[in-house]
């Protein structure tokens, strides 16, 4: 009897250990390069270049921050990407909600045509259109010492609002927003209405608190979006008292080639802000993940 | 009471429009912006990249050259290069990245202690950035200094000039994009799962089904909406590939790694070929487009089919 019953105990236990094992083996190959940065970013310059190599560190410095941060700017970077996603961040949030209610809830002659126009864009890639948006942004009118038909100055180009009004909302964020508002029940619209309430009433003090996680999403998504973005900046600045942080890394790779300490040091103080308001945000970076991956 | 007297005052002035016409004219405000947006930062660059395409625009002249662009973007062997670049770091990532995301995705989708924390281990690389990600792979893959060359010293193999050598460069940069890019669709594959009713596998159960078989005719067939909804965006952010080539190998050894997008940035913003650069945009543009309707219309009849 007892025999019996402790097989198949053995046997689950054993099943277990090998689901255990296999999930933390993959874990291990995940997160190596993580590892990997943050260990050099800590080892001292004996040991990044030992002819053996060194997986853990034996003394913990800081003297490859200290090299970084002397070597380039990273604070004024971070500066600058703060501002600007901060601006953007804001600026999509109120934006994408206003379109995405007006999408999902409000009812007006060719939004079908038209919501099927922004889905359409949704799936052209940014890169095609990268050339004539420079162009755009190059020629904005009476910006940048520009006149009124964009003649005569560099326009949006070194300019934070060059890289801020291209990104002012996003399509991403209507489509996320249009898919949250229509799951909204009536009720509480229909109440504000025999109220008395105003079409912006509605929107902006009964609809607009109901989508607080769905922002939070979106908010994010933005933020971090913004904080990694590399392409768009490469082609807009020029001037080093401009860069974001993604584009300063870059360029402090292209100048440092090897220097693989003070490398994985700004490296890994990059990384730190987007794992943080993951960390924070988790549940709602999941939600969004699921809503716009299944509903689309 | 106050909300009767409010309207009888403000009665006048709406009476004008019906509710309807001014319910319709508050939504047009509301998406102002958005087709402002739309306008000036979508829909005219498309148009420009069009008509720029028939120009041998370089910043500071204009003229029109008719197909010529075109005629060069069939003809030069770079292109061809480039395209066969991009449709083979398309064919290595999309399976990989796909079976491997499908994969984890069975392994987290249980309830276990600890589960939460595998799946954020999982998702980390995906919070790296492509600079980051590629100065960090770059140092893996480094000859002497890299850990991956080590790992290879300890079973003996010889070490390999990953992103130097144009046999290996391509590979080398497909599995910092499958390291980066897994635990996104890891997490979408784990939405869609946890969707199917947990009925079908207990009705598979009692038939008899066995692990494999619950798969292939519950998980499988119940999975396919979410595993075409990653294989189109997988299929047009295969062509979008960028920041860790311009990161880790600016497009070589010899052109190994220079993908279509690679070859448009380069023509554009360093010879300044803005009208070449846009010929090729457009032509990306085209199979793109092409690869997104082919994938809509026969893949998703194909899902309903199924279904």
């Amino acid at each position: 009897m007892i025999a019996a019953a402790s097989l198949p105990t053995a046997r689950a236990w054993l099943r277990g250990l090998a689901l255990y094992l296999t999930l933390i083996a993959i874990a291990c190959v995940l997160v190596l390069p993580f590892y990997w940065m943050i260990a050099t970013a800590f080892k001292t310059s004996a040991e990044i270049y030992a002819p053996q190599l060194v997986w853990v560190p034996s003394t913990l410095t800081l003297d490859n921050f200290r090299k970084a941060l002397a070597a380039a700017p990273f604070g004024l970077y971070a500066r600058n990407t703060l501002l600007v996603a901060g601006v953007i961040t804001a600026t999509t949030l109120f934006f994408c909600a206003l379109a995405g209610y007006a999408f999902g809830r409000m009812r007006f002659w060719g939004r079908e045509t038209l919501f099927t126009l922004l889905i359409l864009a949704m799936v052209l890639p940014g890169e095609v259109t990268l050339i004539p948006r420079f162009l755009i942004a190059r020629h904005f009118p009476l910006f940048g010492g520009n006149n009124l038909l964009g003649q005569g100055g560099t326009g949006l180009i070194d300019s934070f609002a060059g890289i801020i009004l291209p990104q002012l909302m996003s399509v991403f964020g209507v489509f996320l927003l249009r898919q949250f508002f229509r799951t909204l029940p009536n009720d509480l619209e229909d109440a504000a209405r025999i109220d008395g309430a105003s079409e912006w009433g509605i929107f902006w003090r009964v609809m607009l608190p109901l989508a607080k996680p769905a922002l939070a999403t979106l908010g994010i998504f933005t933020f971090t979006g913004i904080w990694d973005e590399f392409v768009w900046p490469l082609v807009i600045l020029n001037d080093p008292e401009k860069y974001m942080v993604q584009l300063g890394l870059s360029v402090f790779f292209s100048e440092h080639a090897v220097d693989w300490g003070p490398l994985m040091a700004a490296s890994t103080l990059i990384s730190v802000p987007v794992i943080l308001v993951f960390l924070v945000g988790q549940r709602f970076i999941v939600k969004g993940i699921a809503t716009t991956g299944l509903k689309g | 009471m106050t909300t009767l007297i409010h309207k009888a005052i403000a009665a006048p002035r709406s009476r004008r429009l019906p509710p309807r016409t001014r319910h319709a004219l508050w939504a047009y405000l509301f998406i102002a912006p958005l087709l402002l947006y739309f306008v000036v930062w979508i829909a005219l660059p498309v148009l420009a990249a069009f008509a720029l395409s028939f120009t041998n625009y370089d910043t500071a002249h204009a003229a029109w050259v008719g197909l010529s662009n075109y005629r060069a973007a069939l003809t030069r062997p770079e292109v061809r290069q480039a395209l066969v670049n991009t449709i083979q770091f398309g064919v290595e990532l999309i399976p990989l990245n796909m079976a491997i995301a499908l994969g984890l995705a069975l392994l987290v989708d249980r309830q276990l202690r600890g589960i939460a924390l595998f799946r954020t281990a999982y998702y980390l690389p995906v919070l790296t950035s492509l600079v980051v990600a590629g100065i960090v792979w770059t140092a893996l893959y480094d000859l002497r200094t890299g850990p991956i060359n080590a790992l290879l010293r300890l079973v003996g193999l010889p070490p390999q000039q990953w992103l130097k050598d144009p046999a290996l460069a391509l590979h080398a940069v497909v599995l910092v994009r499958v390291w980066k890019g897994v635990g996104y669709n890891m997490m979408v594959f784990l939405a869609g799962l946890q969707t199917i009713p947990q009925t079908l596998y207990e009705a598979a159960m009692i038939d008899g089904a066995n692990a494999w078989q619950r798969f292939r005719h519950v998980t499988w067939p119940m999975l396919r909406p979410t595993t075409f909804y990653i294989f189109v965006l997988a299929c047009i952010s295969a062509f979008q590939v960028f920041g860790e080539i311009y990161v880790m190998t600016k497009g070589g050894p010899a052109g190994a790694t220079k993908t279509l997008i690679y070859l448009i940035y380069e023509q554009a913003f360093q010879y300044t070929n803005m009208g070449y650069a846009s010929a090729l945009a457009f032509v990306l543009f085209l199979i793109v487009g092409a690869l997104a309707i082919f994938n809509l219309v026969w893949l998703s009849r194909r899902v309903d089919y199924e279904r």
